[in-house]
């Protein structure tokens, strides 16, 4: 299956407060907890930049350009010189 | 779930009428729910909503239906609708707080997308477990407690994949049949088949042939696709175009070896909105790649088909029709 390999996701590691949230709402298994409690970020280049990740971190160590991973919501964007691609 | 339920999952399946079948926001119950009854959180689209009470068939449980605008709950989820504010919004216009003891809702995990379960509880109490991914897998998880990885994995099965094609075929009907139309009409029936082909290619065999496409790139998927396609039409053109000068032939079929890969790939390009793992950054970066190559692979295709006709209307030899 096709993976991006170049994506926004960036965690900081010492931020993590080991709710675990991360690695739940994840549709692709991009986290796992880590055998001292904080979390693993273990497969990056699966992320798909949903954002899940990033909105329930209460601790911050997550960041990602969240979007929609469209062509056709990107290109009607850009054709209507919107900021933002938005879903049909 | 009545035959007119299901009839209402083909439709939407189809894409007739798709954003029309909602089910009003609000709290439903169902069996003989009570105050220690489970409260799980949907979208308004009703394939959301009947998955879930088919899944929830014979539990005592509540259903709290947000406005997603009936949109399902992973794309609500992206766009805003199934989000923090709606569903603290949705909490207290229906005054859940009044109707059950406890204070947890499980809300579907791809809502994640939109509600950040920390807020929903500062704003209203009420604690957000994100439940499996699946509407079947909810009776395990709630025998269980929590949910297994798998059950927090989404796929693109071939089955996931072979179901979106109805709703993107309809939705290129009409450029499809327009355009194959058009170069029927305009005496080429080869291109008008070839288009036919090289959407059939893009709109069905792509979604269906996938993971076994060569390359990571959905457009280089959709040009190894179209690439049949185009070589199928330019051979044809080429040994029917027998009572033709060598160069006029070569020129007219490569004509459709330029101009029909483009279409598939660019349709494929577009299969990524529809996919469950493609991110923003990777379809920007095989835009920002191949939609040149298209544009210029299709006008280069385009000018070439064109001159043939014209060179050969101007020798006024075998006439433009095949």
């Amino acid at each position: 299956m096709a993976r991006s390999k170049i994506n926004t996701l960036e965690y900081d590691p010492a931020l993590c407060n080991r709710c675990g949230l991360c690695t739940t709402v994840c549709p692709h298994g991009v986290f796992e907890d880590g055998s001292d409690g904080a979390v693993r970020l273990v497969k990056r280049d699966d992320c798909m930049e949903c954002g899940a990740c990033m909105l329930n971190c209460e601790a911050g160590a997550i960041e990602v350009d969240s979007d929609v991973g469209c062509a056709a919501a990107m290109i009607k964007a850009a054709l209507l010189r919107r900021n933002e691609a938005a879903c049909c | 779930m009545t035959s007119a339920d299901r009839l209402v999952h083909l439709l939407a399946r189809l894409g007739v009428k798709r954003s029309e079948w909602r089910v009003r926001p609000g709290l439903y119950s169902l069996g003989d729910a009570g105050p220690d009854s489970p409260v799980f959180v949907s979208a308004s689209y009703q394939l959301s909503f009947d998955a879930l009470r088919e899944a929830l068939d014979g539990m005592d449980a509540y259903i709290l239906v947000l406005d997603t605008m009936g949109i399902n709950v992973w794309c609500a989820a992206g766009k805003g609708n199934f989000g923090t504010n709606e569903l603290v919004s949705r909490i207290e216009k229906t005054g859940l707080a009044e109707v059950v003891a406890h204070r947890t809702l499980i809300a579907p995990q791809l809502c994640a997308t939109g509600v950040a379960a920390h807020e929903v509880r500062k704003r209203s109490g009420f604690r957000v477990k994100f439940g499996p991914v699946r509407a079947e897998d909810i009776k395990e998880y709630m025998a269980n407690g929590k949910a297994t990885p798998e059950m927090r994995r989404v796929r693109f099965s071939l089955r996931d994949r072979a179901v979106l094609i109805p709703v993107e075929g309809k939705n290129a009907l009409p450029m499809v049949a327009g355009a194959s139309a058009l170069a029927y009409i305009a005496g080429d029936p080869t291109g008008a088949l070839g288009i036919a082909s090289a959407s059939i290619a893009g709109l069905a065999g792509l979604p269906l042939l996938l993971p076994w496409l060569p390359s990571e790139d959905f457009s280089v998927k959709g040009f190894f696709l179209g690439g049949l396609v185009g070589l199928g039409a330019a051979a044809s053109s080429f040994v029917r175009d027998d009572a033709t000068a060598l160069p006029l032939r070569v020129l007219k079929a490569a004509s459709y070896a330029l101009a029909l890969p483009p279409l598939t790939a660019f349709i494929g390009l577009n299969f990524t909105g529809c996919t469950t793992y493609t991110s923003p950054s990777g379809v920007r970066r095989e835009m920002n790649r191949y939609i040149p190559l298209m544009a210029g692979m299709a006008g280069a295709g385009l000018l070439a088909n064109v001159a043939s006709r014209i060179v050969r209307a101007g020798k006024g030899g075998a006439n433009g029709q095949e």
